[in-house]
């Protein structure tokens, strides 16, 4: 089972590593923390954008409300991802604690778009070794970022465009599962308004809320139209 | 309250406040796991957060001022679409798209 999930998790290797490792150098050159706190902070926060935004508070010394705020709204977006998910985890037992505690962006683009089978318990503990990988590469990264510092020798510039084409396939690979484009569409265009009107630190919680508006109006509109019936969209 | 004493607090709360925005829905929604409407959203939330998150960070990766006008980034990503249309090798979709992305960036053209 660990070489599929291994296999499954390769492209997160590829995106946390890198992205990790930027966490740890801007860790260890902007701050005089010593540099295990690093990947201590991917142990026990476990937030790739949350964690960059960590050390900018901590340069400034920042209050610990003005942290829990700022941590909350960046976050915010999760808020969304567990709705899709209370199923899928029910009856995890202790695991489901972990399942949700790791539960990124790129976890729940797996979680969610990988092919299930029949055998609930088994599936689970699937969900539950990539988390855990994912949260492997995520901590090694850190650390190895942090120890490094400066020094990094390999010019991985651009490596990280690995997750961006992990969302890209796992669209399609939603697309090809649902059979319908309606909310590829609906989506793509929500990303697009918000990228209009909003600034970037709010791009992703405002385009999420939109969706999950319109999904709720489509919902509505659909149960006052054809009670009962199962849903059909163009 | 000593440097180190700050460090531990503030890794403290900002675990809980990521942790809190994970688990919410689980503790206000779980008993409602079978409800049409969570249904809904857990057929077709994560199809449209994928395209969004796609979108948004396709966006994000593209240099728009430069001479390449956001194409050194939408290149790599058709690359993905088309190759992953082609073989539907989800690894060999991606390394493609980022081998040629990094080969872009690193060009400094």
């Amino acid at each position: 089972m660990n070489q599929s999930v291994f296999r499954l998790t390769l492209p997160i290797l590829f995106g946390y590593l890198p992205l990790g490792m930027a966490f740890g150098v801007l860790f260890s050159t902007q701050l005089e923390y010593a540099w295990w706190a690093a990947p201590l902070m991917g142990i026990v926060i476990y937030a790739g954008a949350g964690q960059i935004l960590a050390v900018s508070l901590l340069a400034v010394n920042a209050g610990l409300l003005e942290v829990f705020i700022a941590m909350f709204v960046l976050n915010a977006r999760h808020l969304f991802y567990g709705l899709s998910l209370l199923g899928q985890f029910k009856g995890a037992g202790w695991r489901k604690l972990y399942l949700i505690f790791g539960l990124t962006d790129e976890t729940y683009s797996l979680l969610t778009s990988r092919p299930r089978g029949s055998d609930r318990a088994h599936e689970q503990e699937v969900d539950f070794r990539i988390t855990g990988f994912n949260q492997c590469y995520w901590v090694a990264g850190c650390a190895i970022g942090a120890l490094l510092g400066d020094n990094v020798a390999f010019d991985s510039t651009g490596i990280e465009f690995a997750l961006v084409a992990l969302f890209i396939v796992l669209t399609l690979e939603q697309f090809k599962a649902l059979g319908e484009g309606f909310p590829i569409w609906l989506g793509a265009a929500a990303a697009g308004f918000a990228m209009l009107i909003l600034p970037p630190a709010h791009q992703l919680i405002g385009a999420i809320a939109l969706v999950t508006a319109v999904l709720l109006f489509e919902y509505r509109k659909h149960r006052g139209q054809a009670p009962g019936k199962e849903s059909s969209h163009g | 309250m000593g440097e180190s004493g700050y460090l531990a607090a503030f890794i403290a709360v900002a675990a809980v406040a990521t942790f809190a925005t994970r688990v919410i829905p689980f503790l206000f929604f779980e008993r409602h796991t079978e409800h049409p409407l969570v249904r809904h959203l857990g057929r077709y939330l994560p199809a449209a957060v994928m395209a969004l998150l796609a979108t948004v960070f396709l966006q994000r990766s593209a240099d728009w001022s430069g001479s390449w006008m956001g194409f050194d980034a939408l290149l790599p990503g058709v690359l993905v679409v088309i190759i992953h249309l082609w073989r539907r090798n989800a690894l060999l979709s991606i390394a493609a798209g980022t081998i040629s992305y990094m080969a872009i960036q690193q060009a400094g053209l």
